[in-house]
């Protein structure tokens, strides 16, 4: 797309000298729509490293049956190491801050806040985003959402220090079940950084309908664009219910209603129901940006424009759509009707036909293309077979008579951390060696980048493949201990987790081999097949870019 | 910023209001959690919070105005302003839909098990409930009423007639603060209690959240009057205003279903008191 946008544009504006704020006002008071994607990033890497050091623990003590590292631990938090409830409700709080850091504080702020503010107003030649002061509270609520988050840790929650309710904070755990403080805290991170999000959510789609260059009509966007406008409008319409259902939580925690006790009537699974009203939009928030970094890049890497582009916009539009109504195939457990559990399934399959077209589309890319194999094409390709097996196990467990067996068991645990962990975080990567010399301005180590992706695979595979096998024997998730018969895929997933952590290692070593000895980067490092319009700028691109809007010709393709 | 600029966009300075008020809200929010456990500084840390939210926001929303002034508010600048509206709204009615939800499981499916509902709505343990067509009938044509007058308001602004403009506004601002007070006197006579049971949970969760939409409705509405005292606004550009009718017609909205569903349908059949 727009091969012929205005090239003159970057080197003019090479020769003006870009008049950057101070220290203080560039970062603390930015309204700069690449500084804010920096500080998204630098952020959710922050972050990324706390939730993984949290899932690091856990698997650390998943290696051997029995208790073995967790009462050392506990004291950290200002646990009772005797106290043995203690110890096991630290347990449930890595698991919660596991998932809540890594949903929350990780993937949405890298992916949307991160790499969205970076490249969506450069994508459709806009010269920021439309609100830029609103952008800069997305971010720090945000973080203000995971200081508080950090701060449940060290106060009292149900029997030891910290918020041990799982991500999906269920009630009566939450709320007669986690007396103390640290269930408040954790209510209130969601509230902040849900009212950054929603933020965020109107300013993308405002963005994205209002500031399109000249030319720039939707059906010629680039799908990275579509794909974060269709995940704005998931946020904007799944969070507020969220908000509403963790507000009902603090008053029944704090003052006296009774919407999820059952001795006035309330009701769980009422809980249940609007917690996953929002909680099924959200896997696909995580997910749809991902979808559309992998477009950008099979396309880029194939030199072909994406096959099927309407197709594979509109794929995604009916992925969020039909998102909305299959919330209850998380709840198959709760004692659901026949009929709700065969509507449930039955909308939760039709998901796959969407999806189907997204994977096929990407291999028809391929197909016949001049394709290259550059690091970001091997995270792309490795993405797409992750997360088809993902996409898989996720039929299965659509079907309400399989997930009767298998809910709550480490088949579901290896199912969404193959769409996520292994999908979400691999899309992560590829975007992040397909962006990275534009936004830094210096070529990262091919090599490294691929041997990068190469241990990353093995790593992940190992830790979550067989946990489709300890699901199927029946080990359920959510425990420190397990029956000595799942003791050998429980060790062979945590030598996993060291071969993955190496390959983060190998990560930070190409990122600090960039800055130090990488070549300079040019406009566009990746060639012929790189067409969109951050590709006519410079790398890094100038402070505010297109003075001049490009203008984008009607015979330009996608 | 680079003083080479060739479009209508607004490019910002660098700003401090956003972190200010994000400061503000963290404060507040911890300050409720100490609140909340009968914890030191409960008291006072959350008022602090919200001193240093209300003002940052108060900060931030005067430089808005400020701009408009500068004529940094372009016809898409504008545009902008009304989809961030729009959305900000659509997002708002989530929040609501969050509530009924909350309120159709309770009176759809009202507990069979508990002494206090038995299978019944209102619950068995509500003796009785407000009469729907007494105080809250008159809240519904005060608040239907001050929907008119924000539109004489905005009639007389887009034909010039200031005087006109300043009269609609204090009749929509007299007639929300009223909404308002009839509000609380009906809180303090209620027949129920706060919480208890699903009544009066989703009861005062639904029409409080409601009426603190309105108290915020109200605010916006007497910024705009004061500023139509200032001279602000023109018939051609008076987005601000725009913006606080447009709320004010959701919260309308909002009262419309809240007075259909809790008030009238809800309560069919209950004891009135």
């Amino acid at each position: 797309m727009a091969t012929t946008a205005e090239h003159f544009q970057a080197h003019a504006e090479d020769h003006h000298h870009d008049h950057k704020p101070g220290f203080f006002a560039r970062w603390f008071m930015s309204t700069n729509h690449k500084d804010i994607g920096t500080m998204y990033l630098i952020f959710a890497i922050f972050a990324g490293i706390i939730g993984g050091a949290v899932s690091g623990v856990m698997r650390l003590e998943l290696a051997e049956p029995g208790i073995q590292y967790l009462q050392y631990i506990s004291p950290l938090v200002g646990d009772d190491p005797s106290n043995f409830n203690a110890t096991l409700h630290l347990w449930n709080v890595l698991i919660t801050a596991h998932g809540l850091i890594m949903v929350f504080f990780m993937v949405m702020p890298a992916i949307i806040g991160g790499f969205g503010n970076w490249f969506v107003p450069i994508m459709i030649g806009a010269p920021d985003m439309a609100f830029p002061r609103m952008n800069n509270i997305s971010f720090w609520l945000t973080v203000a959402g995971f200081c508080s988050l950090m701060a449940s840790a060290f106060v009292p929650g149900g029997t030891g220090m910290g918020a041990g309710t799982g991500w999906t904070v269920y009630a009566p755990l939450s709320t007669t079940g986690s007396p103390g403080p640290a269930v408040d805290f954790g209510i209130f991170a969601l509230h902040l950084s849900g009212a950054g999000s929603i933020m965020g959510a109107i300013n993308f789609i405002t963005t994205i309908f209002n500031m399109r260059a000249p030319g720039m009509t939707m059906h010629k966007m680039p799908l990275f664009v579509w794909s974060v406008l269709v995940t704005a409008f998931l946020l904007l319409l799944s969070l507020p219910v969220l908000a509403a259902a963790i507000t009902m939580l603090l008053t029944d925690r704090n003052f006296g209603t009774t919407f999820f006790d059952p001795s006035g009537g309330g009701d769980p699974v009422l809980y249940q129901h609007l917690f996953w009203f929002f909680g099924h939009p959200e896997v696909y928030i995580m997910i749809l940006p991902g979808f559309g970094i992998i477009s950008q890049i099979i396309s880029t890497f194939s030199k072909k424009p994406v096959f099927g582009y309407l197709g594979m916009a509109y794929a995604m539009v009916a992925i969020g759509v039909v998102g909305f109504i299959v919330w209850a195939h998380h709840m198959y457990a709760t004692g659901l009707s026949v009929n709700t559990k065969m509507y449930f399934t039955a909308a939760t399959m039709v998901i796959a036909v969407p999806t189907g077209i997204k994977i096929f589309s990407w291999i028809a890319t391929m197909w016949g293309g001049s394709m290259e194999f550059k690091s970001p094409m091997v995270w792309a390709i490795g993405f797409i077979f992750l997360f088809t097996v993902g996409g898989v196990t996720g039929v299965v467990l659509a079907n309400g008579g399989v997930d009767d067996v298998l809910h709550d068991t480490y088949y579901v645990v290896a199912h969404f951390h193959y769409v996520l962990s292994l999908g979400a975080v691999t899309a992560l990567f590829a975007g992040f060696y397909y962006w990275f010399p534009k936004m830094s301005g210096k070529m990262h180590s091919e090599f490294l980048a691929n041997l990068h992706f190469a241990v990353f695979f093995v790593g992940v595979n190992m830790i979550f493949f067989p946990m489709h096998f300890l699901g199927l024997q029946g080990m359920p998730r959510r425990y420190p201990d397990y029956a000595e018969a799942y003791h050998y895929w429980n060790q062979f997933a945590t030598h996993g987790y060291e071969i993955m952590a190496v390959s983060i290692l190998i990560w930070f070593v190409n990122i600090i081999y960039a800055y130090t000895a990488g070549k300079k980067a040019e406009d566009n490092y990746w060639g012929e097949g790189a067409t969109t319009l951050e590709w006519t700028l410079s790398s890094p691109p100038p402070f505010h870019q297109f003075e001049t809007l490009p203008v984008i010709e009607e015979a330009a393709h996608h | 910023m680079a003083g080479t600029k060739n479009h209508d966009y607004h490019i910002l300075p660098p700003d401090i209001a956003p972190l200010a008020t994000t400061i503000g809200a963290l404060t507040f929010t911890s300050g409720m959690v100490l609140f909340m456990h009968g914890m030191p500084g409960g008291h006072f840390v959350p008022w602090l919070g919200l001193a240093v939210l209300l003002a940052s926001m108060f900060m931030w929303f005067s430089k808005i105005i400020n701009e408009a002034h500068a004529g940094d508010h372009t016809p898409v600048v504008q545009l902008h302003q009304r989809y961030g509206m729009i959305l900000f709204i659509a997002s708002e009615v989530m929040f609501f839909v969050g509530w009924f939800w909350a309120f159709f499981d309770f009176s759809l499916f009202p507990s069979t098990l508990a002494e206090v509902v038995g299978g019944q709505w209102p619950p068995k343990a509500i003796e009785a409930v407000m009469d729907p067509f007494a105080l809250p009938l008159l809240n519904t044509l005060i608040l239907l009423c001050s929907g008119t007058t924000v539109t004489w308001a905005h009639h007389s602004l887009i034909h010039g007639d200031r005087d006109g403009l300043k009269k609609g506004l204090w009749a929509t601002v007299l007639l929300g603060l009223l909404f308002t007070s009839i509000q609380a006197y009906e809180y303090i006579h209620a027949p129920f209690a706060f919480g208890q049971n699903t009544y009066g949970s989703a009861f005062y969760m639904a029409t409080g959240f409601h009426g603190f939409h309105v108290i915020v409705g109200t605010i916006m509405l007497i910024v705009c009057l004061v500023r139509s005292y200032k001279g602000d606004f023109t018939p051609r550009q008076h987005f601000g205003f725009e913006a606080a009718a447009w709320y004010w017609h959701f919260v309308d909205v909002v009262w419309l279903f809240l007075f259909v569903c809790i008030y009238i349908w809800g309560n069919a059949g209950a004891v009135i008191e």
